[in-house]
C-alpha cells in the first residue's frame, strides 16, 4: 500500500473545531424518569430535572443526579468512554450504553425514561445481575493452539485475522443478550448461550490456528439453532459487530455442514458417532428468585437475592423502540409504575 | 464452594494462599502465576470481571520483539525507559521489564490474543513517544481490551475463583506472637463487602497482592475511571508500607477538551505515532520549539523529514528519516500544550489542535477505529476531515508501593504490589506502552513471589477478630450515623484542590495551600453520611474511596513540596531546573507514623550495576 499524503489541513480558524463555545444551550433542561427499586421490593420511577450542558450524555445526567440529591442511585459504570461496556441500560425502551447516548438525540420536551436491562434479574435501580453471562462463558472450550507447531513458527496475515478481530472488539456490554428475544422472553425449554457467546465462539472457531471443534457444543449445549436471525443484536451492538451475518450465520452453517449434510451423515456412520459435547448443560438464565442469597465461590461473585418475575421493570409504552421483535410476552409493557 | 468456605462470627470468610486485590492486567496475571505455582488463589475486584482500567489502554504494549526493526533489543528498551524516567527508575526493575516483556507478549499470543501483523505474518509494532524503535505490539487502538480479555479467558480456563463487585476496605495484620503469624504486623488478610448486597466478607490469606491501579480520581480532569481512587496505595500506607515517588503524576498530553462531559477522556498517543501533528490556533507546529536541546538530534528537522518518516512507518518500512517532534516524551508534550494555551495560542475550547486528517480517511479509520468513533459520536468531529481539540489530562501515577524488583514484595511482610500501584519501574516519567508491559512482567513476578511466600508458611494465619469487628463497624458507620457531609461534594472539593494547586506546574505557595485545604477536607470525612441502604449503593462505596483519595492526595502534595527541582512529570515553577547533584538518584518516601501523621523523607536508588550503566552511555 502506498500512502497518499495530503497537505496539512487548515486548522487556524475556530470554525475548524466543533461549533462555538457555550452558546446558551446550557439553560436547557432534560426531564429524566429513572427506574428505582430493589429486587423483591416495590419499584417506582423518580423524576429529575437535569440542567443540560453541551454534548451531555445520559450517564452524565445520571451522575448529576447522584451528586444532587440521590447519592445512592445505583448505576454501574466504569470508563465513560464506551470501552468497558458497564453502563448498559434501556433508554426510552432501547438498549443503549448510557455513556454514548447523547441527550441532544432526544426531544427534551418529552421525559427520557431510563430503566435497567430487563432480561437480567434486578439488583437495584439500573443495576442488574449479569452473572449468568459469566457462567455461560465458562462453558466454552478455550483457545487451543496446535501442540506440534512451535510458537516461533506461527505466521498469519492481517487479512486472515480481520474477522476474528471484529469479534474481539466485543466489550461485553450484554446489550445483545438483553435485546435477544430468545433470552428476554425465555422462549425455549433448553438454555441458549445468546449472541455475545456466539460471537466469542466464532472468534475462537475462526482463529487461524485454533484446533478445537466446538460444533457439537454449539448444537447441543449452546443452542445455536434457537437464533432465528432477527438481527436485533446487530442493531444494538455499540461496537458495530455484524453479529448475525458474520458470527451466527457462519456458525450455523458449520454446524449444519457437520451434522445435517447427508454426505457427512454417511461419513459419520462409517467412522462412528462424533464426540459427545465435553461439557454439561448451560445454566438456565434465572427468571425467579433462588432459595436464599448464598455467596458463590469457585465462580464469579455472590448472587444477590433475585427478583421475582413481575418486578422485572417494564416501560409503560415503548414507542421509541426501534428493535425488531418477533414475539413478545403478553405481560411485557403493561405494568404501570407504582409511583412516578 | 471454594476451599474452606467458613465464617468468622457471622461474617462470610474465604481463606486462600494468595488473595489478589484488583483484576486488571497486573492482578489477573499475578493470579494466573500464583495458581500455576500451586497456590490457591482468590481474585477480588470492585467492578465486574473484565471491566478494569486496563480495558482503556489503547496504543500498545512495549516489548523489544524486533519484528519491525531488528536493531531493537532489550538493551535499547532499557535505555529508553531509563532516559524517559530521568534516571530515577529502579534500574533492576527497568532491566527485568525490558528483558522479559517480549516473552510476556508472546505468551499472550499463545493464550489467544490476536495482535495486528507485519507483512511476514508476525506481531506488528508501532512507534511511540520516547521509544527509539517501533516497539508497541498492538491491536488497532484497543490493545488494552485485547489484553484483558485474553487474560480473563486464561483465568477462566485455569479455574481461578473470582469475587467481583467486592470492595476491600481494610487489610488485616497479625498481632505480635499470634498463632500462625510469622512476623508481627504482617498482612494476613483483607476485609471488604459485596457491593451487590452490602454484606461484609473477609479473605484470610498467607499473601495479599495489591493490583488496584492508580489515583486519577484525585483530579477533576482525568482519563481514569471512577475505580482509580488510590485504594491499594492507601491500603498499603495504612499498614505501614512505604510509598515512593508519589510526586510523579503523569499528565497525558492529549485528552479530549470538549464537550464538557468527556473532558479528559484519552486520545491515544497512537494518533501521534501514526503521524498526528500538533498545531496552535495560528497553525504553528509548536512542538519544534519545545524539544529539549540534548534530544533534538533524535527528531526530524523539517516537515518534509517528518512526513517521510510517517509515510515509511505507515508502509512498514525502515527509514533514515527521524521521528516527528510530536513523539517527544509525555511530560514534555504536556508542558508544551499547557504553555501554548496559557499564552493565548490555544483552540476555542482551551486545548490545541491534533490533526491526522492529512492521511487517507480509510487508513485513519483502520489504524484508529476507536478514536474515529469516539470523536464522531461524542464530539461531532470527523477526524478524517478535520483536527481534534486536545489538552493534558491526569493519566497515570509513577509513584506507588515500594517493592522488591524480583518478587513484588512491599516493605511489609505478606503484602505485595504489581502494576500501577507499585512504584519504581517508571521513575519520573513513564513511556507510553510501558504500562501494559509492566503489568505483565511484574504481575507474573509478583504472583510467583506471593505464591512462594504462601508455600513457605505452615498454617493459615489467624485473623484478629477485633480488627474484623472494627472494620465491620467502620463499614456500617456512614449508613448509620446520619452525617451531614455529602460524599460527592467532598470529592468535588478534593478534586478541585488537586487540579488547581498540584497540577502540571507546581509552586511552593500552592502546595502549602493544598496541604491546608486537604486537611480541612479530611476533617469533614468523619461526618460523611449516606442514605439508601446497603444494596449497590455508590455513595456508600465512595466514602471509602474518599478516604483513600485523601491519603494519596496528601502524599502527592507533600512529596511535590519536598522535591525542590523539576524532573520528568514534576515541574516546579520556583525550581525550574533539574538538580542532578541534589536530587539525582533520590526517591521520595512516604510512610505512616505511629500517631497517624504522614512522614516524607528520601532514599537513594539501588546502585546501578556497571553493565547497565554502560548501556546508558552519556545519559548516565
Amino acid at each position: 500500500m502506498t500512502l497518499q499524503v495530503r497537505p496539512p489541513a487548515e486548522v487556524a480558524t475556530a470554525s475548524a473545531g466543533p461549533a462555538a463555545v457555550d452558546d446558551g444551550t446550557a439553560s436547557a433542561t432534560a426531564h429524566l424518569r429513572v427506574f428505582r427499586g430493589e429486587a423483591g421490593g416495590p419499584t417506582h420511577y423518580d423524576a429529575f430535572d437535569v440542567p443540560v450542558e453541551e454534548g451531555m450524555v445520559v450517564l452524565d445526567a445520571l451522575h448529576w443526579i447522584q451528586g444532587n440529591g440521590a447519592p445512592d442511585l445505583a448505576v454501574r459504570w466504569n470508563c465513560k468512554a464506551a470501552k468497558c461496556g458497564s453502563c448498559s441500560a434501556e433508554v426510552n425502551g432501547r438498549p443503549r450504553l448510557t455513556c454514548k447516548t447523547r441527550l441532544s438525540d432526544f426531544d427534551l420536551a418529552e421525559p427520557i425514561t431510563v430503566e435497567p436491562m430487563r432480561t437480567f434479574p434486578l439488583i437495584r435501580d439500573l443495576v442488574t445481575d449479569v452473572s449468568w453471562n459469566y457462567a455461560v462463558n465458562r462453558s466454552l472450550e478455550p483457545f487451543t493452539p496446535p501442540a506440534d507447531v512451535p510458537q516461533s513458527d506461527w505466521r498469519w496475515q492481517q487479512e486472515d485475522i480481520e474477522r476474528v478481530q471484529e469479534f474481539r472488539k466485543c466489550i461485553e456490554c450484554f446489550l445483545c443478550q438483553d435485546v435477544c428475544h430468545v433470552l428476554r422472553n425465555h422462549e425455549t425449554e433448553r438454555p441458549f448461550m445468546g449472541p455475545r457467546f456466539l460471537v466469542r465462539a466464532a472468534g475462537l472457531e475462526m482463529h487461524p490456528i485454533d484446533q478445537a471443534d466446538r460444533r457439537g457444543y454449539l448444537k447441543d449445549v449452546g443452542g445455536v439453532g434457537y437464533c432465528n436471525i432477527t438481527k436485533c443484536c446487530t442493531e444494538v451492538c455499540p461496537e458495530h459487530i455484524k453479529i448475525t451475518d458474520n458470527a451466527i450465520i457462519p456458525l450455523k452453517e458449520r454446524v449444519a455442514d457437520e451434522f445435517y449434510d447427508p454426505i457427512q451423515w454417511v461419513w459419520r456412520k462409517l467412522r462412528g458417532t462424533p464426540d459427545a459435547p465435553a461439557r454439561k448443560d448451560l445454566p438456565v438464565l434465572p427468571s425467579a428468585p433462588p432459595a436464599g442469597s448464598a455467596a458463590a465461590t469457585g465462580g464469579d461473585s455472590a448472587q444477590p437475592p433475585r427478583a421475582p418475575e413481575p418486578s422485572v421493570p417494564a416501560a409503560p409504552k415503548r414507542a421509541a423502540t426501534r428493535t425488531k421483535r418477533t414475539r413478545r410476552r403478553s405481560d411485557a409493557g403493561d405494568e404501570t409504575p407504582s409511583e412516578v | 464452594m471454594g476451599p474452606g468456605h467458613e465464617a468468622i462470627g457471622d461474617i462470610e470468610s474465604h481463606p486462600y494462599d494468595v488473595v489478589v486485590i484488583g483484576a486488571g492486567g497486573a492482578g489477573i496475571r499475578a493470579a494466573i502465576e500464583a495458581k500455576a505455582a500451586g497456590a490457591s488463589v482468590g481474585l477480588v475486584c470492585k467492578s465486574l470481571f473484565g471491566k478494569a482500567h486496563t480495558v482503556m489502554a489503547e496504543g500498545g504494549v512495549a516489548a523489544a520483539l524486533g519484528h519491525v526493526d531488528p536493531e531493537d533489543k532489550w538493551q535499547t528498551h532499557f535505555r529508553d525507559t531509563m532516559v524517559g524516567g530521568k534516571l530515577l527508575n529502579n534500574p533492576r526493575m527497568a532491566e527485568l521489564h525490558a528483558r522479559e516483556a517480549p516473552d510476556r507478549v508472546r505468551e499472550l499470543e499463545a493464550w489467544g490474543a490476536v495482535f495486528d501483523r507485519t507483512r511476514d505474518g508476525r506481531i506488528l509494532q508501532r512507534p511511540f513517544g520516547g521509544h527509539s524503535h517501533p516497539r508497541l505490539a498492538h491491536v488497532g487502538d484497543r490493545t488494552g481490551l485485547e489484553m484483558i480479555r485474553t487474560l480473563q479467558d486464561r483465568a477462566v480456563a485455569v479455574g481461578i475463583d473470582v469475587y467481583m463487585e467486592c470492595t476491600i476496605t481494610r487489610l488485616i495484620t497479625s498481632a505480635a506472637g499470634a498463632n500462625g503469624a510469622s512476623e508481627s504486623g504482617s498482612v494476613v488478610g483483607a476485609f471488604g463487602y459485596w457491593r451487590t448486597t452490602g454484606a461484609p466478607v473477609v479473605f484470610p490469606a498467607k499473601a495479599v497482592v495489591l493490583a488496584t491501579g492508580g489515583i486519577g480520581k484525585a483530579y477533576t480532569v482525568t482519563s481514569n475511571s471512577w475505580e482509580y481512587s488510590g485504594d491499594g496505595h492507601a491500603l498499603a500506607y495504612s499498614v505501614g508500607a512505604e510509598l515512593i515517588d508519589m510526586e510523579f503524576v503523569q499528565f497525558h498530553p492529549t485528552g479530549m477538551v470538549w464537550p464538557p462531559g468527556v473532558r479528559g477522556l484519552l486520545v491515544t498517543e497512537a494518533v501521534r505515532g501514526e503521524g498526528g501533528i500538533l498545531r496552535n490556533k495560528d497553525g504553528a507546529r509548536f512542538m519544534w520549539d519545545y524539544l529539549p536541546d540534548d534530544r533534538r538530534g533524535e527528531y526530524a528537522a523539517t516537515d518534509a523529514e517528518a512526513t517521510k518518516w510517517v509515510t515509511a512507518q505507515s508502509e512498514g518500512r525502515v527509514t533514515d528519516a527521524r521521528r516527528p517532534p510530536e513523539l517527544s516524551t509525555r511530560d514534555n508534550v504536556s508542558r508544551a500544550i499547557y504553555t501554548e494555551v496559557r499564552e493565548g495560542r490555544g483552540s476555542p475550547h482551551g486545548g490545541v489542535f491534533l490533526d491526522i486528517s492529512y492521511l487517507p480517511a480509510e487508513h485513519v479509520r483502520r489504524k484508529l477505529p476507536s478514536m474515529y468513533d469516539q470523536f464522531k459520536e461524542l464530539a461531532d468531529v470527523d477526524i478524517t476531515r478535520g483536527p481534534m481539540e486536545v489538552g493534558p489530562t491526569t493519566h497515570y501515577v509513577m509513584g506507588g508501593v515500594r517493592v522488591d524488583a524480583e518478587t513484588g514484595a512491599s516493605t511489609v511482610p505478606g503484602l505485595f504490589a504489581a502494576g500501577e500501584v507499585a512504584g519504581g519501574m517508571h521513575g519520573a516519567n513513564r513511556l507510553g506502552g510501558n504500562s501494559l508491559s509492566d503489568l505483565l512482567v511484574f504481575g507474573m513476578r509478583t504472583g510467583a513471589g506471593a505464591a512462594a511466600r504462601a508455600a513457605a508458611m505452615k498454617a493459615q494465619p489467624y485473623l484478629d477478630p477485633v480488627q474484623v469487628r472494627d472494620a465491620s463497624r467502620e463499614l456500617a458507620a456512614p449508613l448509620e450515623r446520619g452525617g451531614d457531609q455529602d460524599p460527592y461534594g467532598i470529592q468535588r472539593d478534593l478534586q478541585d484542590v488537586m487540579q488547581r494547586l498540584v497540577g502540571i506546574f507546581r509552586v511552593e505557595d500552592d502546595l502549602q495551600e493544598a496541604i491546608g485545604e486537604l486537611a480541612r477536607i479530611k476533617s469533614r470525612w468523619p461526618d460523611v453520611g449516606v442514605g439508601g441502604g446497603r444494596t449497590f449503593n455508590p455513595g456508600w462505596n465512595l466514602v471509602f474511596e474518599l478516604r483513600n483519595l485523601l491519603v494519596v492526595s496528601e502524599a502527592i502534595t507533600r512529596s511535590a513540596l519536598q522535591r525542590t527541582e523539576s524532573r520528568g512529570a514534576h515541574s516546579r515553577i520556583d525550581f525550574p531546573d533539574t538538580d542532578q547533584a541534589g536530587w539525582g538518584g533520590r526517591n521520595s518516601v512516604v510512610r505512616r507514623r505511629g500517631d497517624g501523621s504522614m512522614e516524607v523523607t528520601t532514599t537513594t536508588l539501588p546502585p546501578m550495576p556497571r553493565a547497565l550503566g554502560v548501556l546508558l552511555g552519556k545519559a548516565h
